[in-house]
C-alpha cells in the first residue's frame, strides 16, 4: 500500500468544489505564492546571513523533490540521501579535481544521481509500501558505505577546498551575491519544474495511480513505468540540490550520505505538508533553522526532532502547510 | 548560529585599571566536541584552558580583553565549517582553537585561510596540516599521527617488537596511521607480517583478532581510534589475545580512554602522547591549577595544547600590538614557546609546534596509586625526532633547498 | 593483506563460529521485527533503540540496583517490553487505521528521542559491563578459543528463537495470534480480545529486541548507538528472508551471520555491504524474498 494523502488527512483533496487545474495556467493563488517567494528570495540575503539562507534553499529544493516521489507519487523512500550525498560528491570531485565550472560541475552531479536513481528505482519499485521504504534505506546504507571507502569521496574527511570557481567562466562565484543569485535560480527553477510535474497529465496520472493503483492499472496505465519515472525526475532534482550544495559550502561530507539525513529529509516533508507544494521548503527552513539556533543544545537537536516528528505523525498529518490549505479551502 | 558566552573580560575593568595604550579586543572560538567521542578529551575542558591561558597571561592588565566564546562541531567538518565560517563573518572570531576530529580540522584550515583569520589547532591527528594541506594562516599543537608513529612504532621495535600485524580501520585516517607505522617500523629493522581492514565504525573485532592470532607476530598494532580501539583492546582481553604473549599497541589513545576502559583491560598497553599531568613539577602544578578549575580532572594532552596554544598567541598579540594575522602568525613562529604545559619549544615555519613527545606504558592496577596515576613513562622522544623533518616536508611554504 | 588463499580449515571454524554468533543477534532481532510485522503489520524501527534499551537496562541493573546477568535476561526484557506496550497502545494505536507507514514514521520519531535521550543522559563512550563469572573465560576448542558468553549467545538465542516460532506456529495462542492478524473482527466477535493481543504481541516483539540486548550487554560495549546502525542490517536480511515466515526470519538471520562472517575472512572490505549486496541479488531474482510468501 502506498502512503496516501487520501485519507482524510491532507489538505489536497478537502477543497470543497474540486478546483481543477486549469489548463488555461495557475489559480491565481498560486502565483501570488510564486510572486511573493521570488520576493522573498530576491530581497532575503539583505536581512538573513546569506550563507544560511542559500542552506535553507537547498534543503528547500531537496525536500520538494522528495515530496515529489511521496506526495504525489505515494512512494515512501527512506534512502534520499543516496541521490543527494552522491550528486554532493560528484559536483564536488568534477569542480576540484577536473576543474570544471560550477555549472558543469552541478550538471555532473545530477547526472550522477539520475542514473543512481534509475539503477535503485529499477529495483526498489518492485516492491511496495513499506518493503519500499525498507529496500531503499538499505541501498542507500550501501551508498554510505560506498562513500566512506571509496578513495575519491575522501572517506571522513570528505571532498574539502572545492573550488567555486567562476560560472560560465565568467561570473565569479567567490562573491557572495553572485554565489546566492546563482542558488536562487537553480532553487526557482527547480520548484517551476516541479510545479509543472505535478500539474500536467503525467502528474494527473501520478495522483491516480497513488489514489487507487488497481483502477489505474484497469484503465490501462503502465503503473512501473510512472512510478520509475517519479522515482529517478525525484532523484535527480535531489541530486541537483546536493551537487549545488557542494558548491556552496566547497564541502561534500559523509553527512550527506548517512541515512539521518534521509530521515530528515521525510521529517522536512512531513513537517511542511506532504503532498502540498509549497509545504516542504516552509518545513525545511524550520528544520534548518532549527538546526541552526538550537545549535548550542547540539545533542538535543536529535530528540527535538524526534519529538515533531512524533507529534506531526500523530497529530499533525497535514503539516503546516496542509493545514493553511485546508483553512483556506485552496491546495497549497 | 548562537553560542555559548562563556567569558567576557568586560572591557570597563581594562578601562578601570588606566590602560596606556588602546584596547585591543581578542576574541577567541574554541571548536570542538562537546557531545560526542571527543567531548572529554576537549570539550569544556578546553575552554577552561584557554581562560587560563588568558588570566596566566594577564591580559587584562596588559590592556588585552580577551572574550572565548565556545562551540559543538559533532566531529562533522560540515557542521564545523559552517560554525568556524560564521564565525569569521558575523560574530568577529579572531582566532580558532582546539578543533578535534581531523576532517573537520581540515574543514577549519581552509576557511581560515580563504578568510584570512589564524587557526590554532590542537586537537586533530593529521600530519596534513603541516604537510599538503599546511596553510600560513595555521598553527598544529600538540601532536599528529607521523609523532605517534615515531613513538609507538620506532619505540616498540626498540623494544624487542619487531614483527608487526596491523588491524586497520578502512578509511583514510586508519590508512594513514598504518602506513605512516609500517614505514617506522620497517626503518627501525621490523617486518610486518601482515594486516588486515576492518569496516569503519566497527563494534565486532573478533574476526579481525583472530587473523592476528594466527599470523604470531609480536605486536598487534591498532590503526584505529576511539570507540574502535577500545572495542578492539576489550575484545582481545575476551579472547585472551595478550595472554598468548602478543603486545597491543595503539597507534591513536588518549588518556580518556585509558580512563574509560578501566586499568584492569589496558593495562600493558603502549602508546604515544605530547603530555601527561605527572611528568615533571612544572606539569604538575600546571595540571593542579586546571583541576581545580575542571571538577578535579586532569588536563589532557589536547586541553593542554588549547592553553600553551592561547598563551602563546596573546604574546604574540602584545609583541605586535595588534591581531594582523600575518604579523601575529610571523610573531608566534620567531618567538620561542614557553609554558608549564610543553616546556620550551618552537615553532617551525611550516606551521609545526616542536616539542617533545613521551611513549608511555600503561599501568596495572596494582602500580597505580592514584584514579589519575595511569601511565609509566618508558622514553622520551626529542622534537626533532618527533615530527617529521622539514627534507620530507610536502608544505609549500618550506623553502626547498 | 592476508594470504587468504589455503587459509588453513580451523581458522575457518573459528571464523564461522564468530559468523554464527553474529548471526544469532541477527536472528534473535529479525525474528522480532517479523512478529511484529507478521502480526501486526506494523514496521517497528524503534526496534534498535529497544535492543539498545535492553543492554542499558542490564547495565543500569547491575550498577544502580546489584542485579546481576541472569536475572537481567529476564528483568531487562520485561522492563523494555511494558515501554512496548505503552507505546503501542497510546502511540501507535491510534494510527492503526491508517496507512502502515505512519506507523513506521513514528517508530523511526520514536527512535531518534529514544537514542538521542541515552546519547545526552550517557555520553557516547561505552559503559563497560562486566560479563557474570559464569560467562568469563572461555574454552580452548583446539583451533579457537571461544569466550564462553559468545558460546552462551548462541545457545541462547538458538532457544529463544525456537521457542518463538513453536509458539507461534504449534500452540493455542499462536493460532489466535494467527487468526487476528487475518480477520480480527471474527476472531473478536468469538471473545478473544484482539487490541489486548495486538499490544501484548508488540511487547512481546519489543522484549524479543531487549533480550538480543542483554546478550550483548557483555560483549560490545554498550552504548547508545549500538542500535541505530545495527538495525539498517537487520531490515536487510528481513528483507532478504521476507516478512511472511518466522522460520524464515530466523534462517536468514543465522545464515547472513554465517556469510559476513567469511566475507570477513576473504574480503573484510566488503563485510559491512555484503548483506546489502546480497538484498539487492535477492531482490532481482525473488522480490518477495527467500521465504517470503506475500509479494
Amino acid at each position: 500500500m502506498a502512503i496516501t494523502t487520501t485519507t482524510g488527512d491532507a489538505a489536497p483533496r478537502n477543497a470543497t468544489a474540486p478546483t481543477p487545474d486549469h489548463a488555461l495556467g495557475m489559480p491565481a493563488h498560486h502565483k501570488l505564492i510564486f510572486v511573493a517567494l521570488v520576493a522573498f528570495v530576491a530581497v532575503g540575503p539583505f536581512f538573513i546571513y546569506p550563507v544560511f539562507l542559500m542552506n535553507v534553499l537547498c534543503f528547500a529544493l531537496f525536500a520538494s523533490a522528495f515530496n515529489l516521489l511521496l506526495g504525489f507519487g505515494g512512494l515512501l523512500s527512506f534512502g534520499h540521501a543516496a541521490f543527494f550525498g552522491m550528486a554532493s560528491y560528484v559536483s564536488a570531485h568534477a569542480a576540484k579535481v577536473w576543474g570544471l565550472t560550477p555549472e558543469l560541475a552541478i550538471l555532473a552531479g545530477t547526472a550522477a544521481a539520475c542514473v543512481l536513481g534509475v539503477v535503485f528505482g529499477a529495483l526498489a519499485i518492485r516492491r511496495a509500501g513499506i518493503y519500499f521504504a525498507m529496500v531503499t534505506l538499505a541501498f542507500a546504507q550501501m551508498v554510505y558505505f560506498f562513500s566512506l571507502q571509496a578513495p575519491f569521496t575522501g572517506g571522513e574527511d570528505g571532498i574539502q577546498a572545492v573550488p567555486q570557481g567562476a560560472l560560465f567562466g565568467v561570473i565569479h562565484l567567490s562573491d557572495p551575491m553572485a554565489l546566492y543569485a546563482l542558488v536562487a535560480i537553480i532553487f526557482l527553477g527547480g520548484m517551476a519544474l516541479i510545479y509543472r510535474i505535478i500539474h500536467s497529465p503525467f502528474g494527473q496520472v501520478l495522483k491516480a495511480i497513488r489514489d487507487n493503483e488497481p483502477r489505474a492499472v484497469s484503465l490501462g496505465y503502465r503503473v512501473y513505468q510512472y512510478k520509475l519515472t517519479v522515482f529517478v525526475l525525484s532523484a535527480t532534482l535531489t541530486g541537483l540540490a546536493g551537487a549545488t550544495k557542494a558548491i556552496v559550502f566547497q564541502l561534500a561530507s559523509l553527512t550527506d550520505v548517512r541515512w539521518e539525513m534521509s530521515g530528515e529529509v521525510v521529517l522536512m516533508t512531513i513537517l511542511g505538508g506532504i503532498g502540498t507544494i509549497f509545504g516542504p521548503m516552509i518545513g525545511a527552513a524550520i528544520v534548518i533553522g532549527m538546526q541552526n539556533y538550537l545549535a548550542e543544545f547540539g545533542a538535543w537537536v536529535t530528540v527535538i526532532q524526534g519529538v515533531v516528528f512524533v507529534i506531526c505523525v500523530l497529530l499533525f498529518r497535514k503539516g503546516i502547510v496542509g493545514v493553511i490549505g485546508s483553512w483556506a479551502r485552496k491546495p497549497l | 548560529m548562537r553560542l555559548k558566552r562563556i567569558l567576557t573580560m568586560a572591557a570597563a575593568a581594562g578601562l578601570l585599571a588606566g590602560a596606556a595604550h588602546a584596547q585591543t579586543a581578542v576574541k577567541i572560538g574554541v571548536l570542538n566536541d562537546r557531545s560526542g567521542v571527543y567531548a572529554d578529551l576537549s570539550g569544556e575542558g578546553s575552554v577552561v584552558a584557554a581562560r587560563m591561558a588568558a588570566e596566566d597571561f594577564g591580559a587584562e592588565a596588559k590592556g588585552i580583553t580577551v572574550e572565548v566564546v565556545s562551540a559543538d562541531h559533532q566531529n562533522k567538518p560540515d557542521i564545523g565549517s559552517n560554525i568556524a565560517r560564521q564565525w569569521y563573518d558575523t560574530e568577529n572570531v579572531d582566532v580558532i582553537v582546539d578543533v578535534p576530529t581531523s576532517s573537520v580540522a581540515l574543514a577549519v584550515n581552509e576557511i581560515t585561510r580563504e578568510k584570512n583569520k589564524v587557526f590554532l589547532n590542537s586537537g586533530a591527528a593529521s600530519s596534513d596540516l603541516t604537510g599538503k594541506a599546511c596553510s600560513p594562516n595555521t598553527i598544529h599543537w600538540t601532536y599528529d599521527t607521523y609523532a605517534l608513529a615515531q613513538g609507538t612504532g620506532g619505540a616498540m621495535v626498540a623494544q624487542g617488537g619487531d614483527s608487526w600485524f596491523f588491524i586497520t580501520a578502512d578509511y583514510a585516517f586508519g590508512h594513514a596511521l598504518e602506513r605512516d607505522t609500517t614505514a617506522l617500523v620497517q626503518a627501525a629493522g621490523g617486518q610486518i607480517l601482515g594486516s588486515v581492514r576492518h569496516p569503519f565504525p566497527g563494534s565486532d573485532f573478533s574476526s579481525f583478532l583472530l587473523q592476528a592470532q594466527a599470523s604470531g607476530a609480536k605486536v598487534i598494532g591498532m590503526a584505529n581510534a576511539g570507540g574502535d580501539t577500545i572495542n578492539t583492546v576489550k575484545q582481545a582481553a575476551e579472547f585472551g589475545i595478550t595472554q598468548g604473549g602478543q603486545s597491543l599497541a595503539a597507534l591513536l589513545l588518549f588518556i580518556t580512554d585509558v580512563r574509560s576502559l578501566g586499568l584492569a583491560t589496558a593495562q600493558g598497553l603502549i602508546m604515544t602522547e605530547a603530555f601527561y599531568w605527572d611528568i615533571n613539577d612544572q606539569t604538575r602544578e600546571f595540571s593542579r591549577r586546571f583541576a581545580e578549575k575542571h571538577g578535579g580532572a586532569q588536563p589532557t594532552m589536547v586541553q593542554a595544547g588549547v592553553y600553551s596554544s592561547v598563551l602563546h598567541y596573546l604574546k604574540a598579540v602584545e609583541a605586535t600590538g595588534g591581531k594582523d594575522p600575518a604579523a601575529v602568525m610571523a610573531k608566534m613562529k620567531e618567538m620561542p614557546t614557553d609554558d608549564p604545559a610543553f616546556g620550551q619549544g618552537t615553532v617551525r615555519e611550516d606551521g609545526r609546534k616542536m616539542h617533545d613527545m613521551y611513549l608511555f606504558r600503561v599501568k596495572s592496577p596494582d602500580q597505580s596509586k592514584g584514579e589519575w596515576d595511569l601511565y609509566e613513562q618508558l622514553a622520551v622522544i626529542p622534537a626533532e625526532q618527533a615530527f617529521r623533518p622539514l627534507a620530507d616536508s610536502e608544505c609549500p611554504l618550506v623553502k626547498k633547498g | 593483506m592476508f594470504e587468504l588463499l589455503g587459509i588453513p580449515p580451523q581458522a575457518l571454524f573459528g571464523q564461522l563460529l564468530l559468523g554464527l554468533i553474529n548471526g544469532a543477534f541477527y536472528a534473535i532481532l529479525s525474528l522480532g521485527l517479523a512478529v511484529i510485522f507478521g502480526l501486526l503489520n506494523i514496521i517497528n524501527f524503534t526496534h534498535g533503540a529497544q535492543y539498545m534499551m535492553g543492554a542499558f537496562v542490564t547495565w543500569m541493573l547491575l550498577h544502580y540496583f546489584g542485579i546481576g546477568y541472569w536475572w537481567a535476561l529476564l528483568l531487562a526484557p520485561l522492563a523494555v517490553g511494558v515501554t512496548g506496550v505503552l507505546i503501542q497502545r497510546f502511540l501507535l494505536r491510534p494510527l492503526h487505521h491508517l496507512d502502515h507507514l505512519y506507523g513506521l514514521l513514528l517508530t523511526f520519531g520514536l527512535a531518534l528521542i529514544i537514542t538521542g535521550l541515552f546519547r545526552n543522559y550517557f555520553g557516547v563512550s561505552g559503559l563497560p559491563y562486566q560479563a557474570p563469572a559464569l560467562l568469563s573465560g572461555g574454552n580452548n576448542l583446539g583451533f579457537m578459543y571461544l569466550p564462553n558468553s559468545r558460546a552462551w549467545v548462541i545457545v541462547a538465542s538458538l532457544v529463544v528463537c525456537f521457542g518463538t516460532w513453536f509458539m507461534i506456529e504449534r500452540t493455542r495462542l499462536g493460532a489466535y495470534l494467527r487468526a487476528a492478524t487475518e480477520n480480527p473482527t471474527l476472531v473478536q466477535a468469538f471473545g478473544i480480545n484482539v487490541p489486548l493481543l495486538i499490544t501484548l504481541t508488540y511487547g512481546f516483539g519489543v522484549a524479543l529486541a531487549a533480550f538480543a540486548g542483554v546478550l550483548a550487554a557483555p560483549i560490545y560495549s554498550v552504548n547508545p548507538n549500538m542500535g541505530s546502525d545495527l538495525i539498517i542490517v537487520v531490515f536487510a536480511v528481513v528483507v532478504i528472508g521476507g516478512m511472511g515466515s518466522i522460520l524464515g526470519a530466523i534462517l536468514t538471520g543465522f545464515g547472513l551471520g554465517v556469510i559476513e562472517g567469511l566475507t570477513k575472512v576473504f574480503y573484510p572490505e566488503a563485510s559491512a555491504t555484503i548483506i546489502f549486496i546480497i538484498m539487492a541479488l535477492v531482490l532481482l531474482v525473488k522480490p518477495a524474498g527467500l521465504f517470503g510468501r506475500t509479494a
